[in-house]
């Protein structure tokens, strides 16, 4: 998995609440059997009319937002089906991190497993980030993972929370099965326990 | 001993391991897999050289991508991506030894119908699969929850999941239903009320009268939409319909194993002071017949009510409201009831079993249709055997509706069954996302008996007028 330590990029407004992972990334591309060359269809029904031609007036495609590195959203982003693709279609785009007031569970979890840091602020502040983020190109946000701030392009600093154990896999770059595998002894002795409590398992 | 809820049971019975920071590695009994969240993290094991750690507790049945008409046996009716999904299932299953119900075997269905019908979910178990509905195994008293790529590759490879504790809330249904009002319902009223992250964070339990009073099948749809509510998992405590329900299925225990399984399952129920962190009430009375109006599953309303404005709500739904109406070609004011219908879908994980089909037929019964498609999908091969046993599929048929095989179909729309940019549908499925079922496809949600009134009359219809 890739590290992620600090990001200082251009950050693309979407003020809309429960972006749901169909439109994320919707089902007709799920069909592959692979993870990459999603970007292209991030957002796809939002970002493409009906002959394929771009909406000018999505975030997406405007020139200033299409090397978007940071995505700043309304609350419950992320929220539906567990679609893995939906982060991997934001990371292949270029996004590492999504900001928003707060997360759907599964999505949440999807980002951390791809190298992207979803970042939960009070909206308050999401409200100031959205505001820089409508700036354009030359409202550069930085994000320090390390010191779990947020920067906006005026230098005003926010905090943010982050499960100790997500960040240390994240800085890292740590796979996780690879971790748990080095508990094998303890699911081993849990298997042994279990087949005589719960034998019908 | 402190006073536990259903959910910490569960989780307490199922830490491999717990780290300092509360960490956990909770080990999995059951991992349900289909086809399109899995290839990925079949290859990843590949890759690394890993294989599946207990294939006995991993069951794989594609679903999402299989036609439902009745020639799929023939590959043409496939597009070329769906058909390398469900090949590369068929040969993960084999190459990996895991239990495997191919697209030819009547037992083949949505995993999540599949899943209980077989026996292979049971109380107090953990159910992991890669799709979000999961939920609806927690009808059982059983620990589900949907999960991404990586982590199915996680739990192929180590039959167990990194997790930290959800929070606890409880959704009490006190008291009776009226008649009309359904399982589907209630989950779609407890969405409405607690909106679509009112559960984020938590892991549900429904309790209460209502709760008690439903089958196993009703159970199970409201759990299915636990999800919809944000909520890691919903459950439901297991009682004698559920050890019925489970008696004498194929993967069920048998005697003696059966015997002390039961003794297990007879502990699992939320202790009397044990602490919620979060309580919701609602009384079965005032639970109404409802629809969805908008593009989030929280849109809920009775049949009897009107289409909101924008206006009607505050902060970042007014803009999502009208993007919604605008999506859904709604304008305000206007009766729910003199919404037309083009399109009628019964099915899916929330209400492809039988009692929904049962339900859907009553009130179908020597009627004709007056919507321009109207399809029955049933949940399983079973199901379907089932309802043609007794009658059902004549009803339907009679009717005017399309009697399809077991799959997903219409609720997501990966197959050839879609919705046509405006096409308006009355669904039983559990989302009405902008594009879900079709791109430019609008859908209500409702169950299946307000969705055989609404093929009957051509429009929204309250149930209750043709009861
Ligand atoms: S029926 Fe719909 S919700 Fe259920 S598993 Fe299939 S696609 Fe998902």
């Amino acid at each position: 998995m890739d590290k992620f330590e600090t990001l200082t990029g251009i950050a693309a407004p979407m003020p809309l609440i429960n972006i749901d992972t169909d439109m994320i990334i919707p089902k007709q591309f799920l069909k592959t059997i692979k993870r990459s060359g999603l970007g292209v269809n991030l957002f796809d029904e939002m970002r493409y009319d009906d002959d394929g031609k771009e909406i000018p007036d999505f975030v997406l495609n405007k020139p200033q937002y299409r090397d978007a590195e940071i995505l700043v959203a309304g609350d419950n982003f992320g929220c539906g089906s567990s679609r893995e693709h939906a982060p991997w279609a934001i990371k292949d785009f270029g996004i590492r991190c999504v900001i928003a007031p707060s997360f759907a569970d599964i999505f949440f979890n999807n980002c951390f497993k791809n190298g992207i840091l979803p970042i939960a602020l009070p909206q308050e502040q999401v409200d100031v980030l959205m505001k820089d983020a409508e700036k354009g190109a030359n409202a550069r946000m930085t994000i320090d993972l390390e010191a779990q701030t947020v920067t906006s392009s005026d230098g005003e600093v926010f905090s943010f929370d982050v499960d100790p154990f997500k960040k240390h896999c994240l800085m890292n770059g740590l796979d996780d099965i690879g971790l748990t595998m080095e508990k094998a002894a303890s699911i081993d002795s849990y298997e042994a326990k279990a087949s005589q409590s719960r034998p019908w398992v | 001993m402190s006073p536990k809820t259903l959910y910490d049971k569960i989780w307490d019975a199922h830490v491999a391991h717990e780290a300092d920071d509360g960490t956990c590695l909770l080990y999995i009994d059951r991992h349900l897999v289909h086809e399109v969240t899995s290839p990925q993290a079949f290859e990843g094991l590949r890759m690394t050289n890993r294989t599946v750690r207990a294939p006995d507790k991993t069951i794989a049945v594609p679903d999402h991508n299989v036609p439902t008409t009745l020639d799929r046996a023939n590959a043409a009716t496939m597009t070329e991506d769906s058909r390398i999904q469900v090949e590369a299932l068929d040969k993960n299953a084999k190459d990996f030894g895991i239990h495997y119900y191919p697209v030819s075997d009547v037992r083949q269905g949505i995993v999540h119908i599949v899943g209980p019908e077989q026996g292979w979910t049971l109380p107090g178990m953990t159910v992991v699969c890669g799709d979000s509905h999961t939920a609806t195994h927690g009808a059982f008293g059983a620990l589900a929850h949907g999960i991404g790529t990586s982590e199915v590759e996680h739990v192929l490879a180590t039959q167990t999941l990194i997790q930290k504790k959800s929070k606890n809330m409880k959704v009490e249904i006190t008291g009776k239903l009226r008649p009309g009002v359904t399982a589907k319902d209630i989950t779609l009223s407890v969405i409405g009320t607690t909106g679509t992250a009112g559960g984020t964070g938590y892991v549900i339990e429904y309790c209460g009268e209502a709760i008690r009073d439903l089958s196993m099948e009703g159970r199970m749809t409201v759990c299915n939409m636990a999800i919809e509510g944000g909520a890691r998992a919903g459950l439901i405590a297991p009682d004698e319909k559920t050890f019925e329900y489970c008696m004498g299925r194929p993967h069920a225990p048998k005697g003696a194993q059966w015997e002390a399984a039961l003794a297990w399952w007879k502990t699992l129920y939320s202790d009397d002071d044990a602490h919620w962190d979060k309580v919701l009430t609602i009384k079965g009375e005032d639970i109404a017949p409802v629809v969805t109006w908008g593009t989030s599953p929280e849109d809920v309303l009775p049949i009897t009510a009107s289409v909101p404005a924008a206006s009607d709500f505050k902060g970042g739904k007014v803009d999502a409201a009208q993007r919604s109406l605008d999506y859904m070609g709604l304008t305000a004011g206007t009766p729910l009831k003199e919404v037309e219908i083009d399109t009628v879908f019964i099915g899916s994980c929330t209400n492809g079993r039988i009692e929904d089909l049962r339900a859907a037929a009553e009130i179908l019964k020597g009627k004709k249709i007056a919507v321009k498609r109207a399809m029955v999908v049933p949940g399983s091969g079973l199901v379907r055997a089932q309802a043609e046993e007794e009658g059902l599929a004549d009803i339907f048929k009679e009717a005017g509706f399309e009697w399809r095989l077991a799959g997903c179909s219409m609720c997501l729309a990966m197959n050839p069954d879609q919705l046509q940019p405006g096409e308006r549908c009355a669904a039983t499925s559990n989302r009405n996302f902008e594009g879900r079922q079709g791109r430019g496809g609008r859908t209500h949600l409702m169950s299946p008996a307000m969705a055989a009134a609404a093929a009957i009359t051509g429009k929204l219809t309250d149930v209750r007028e043709l009861m």
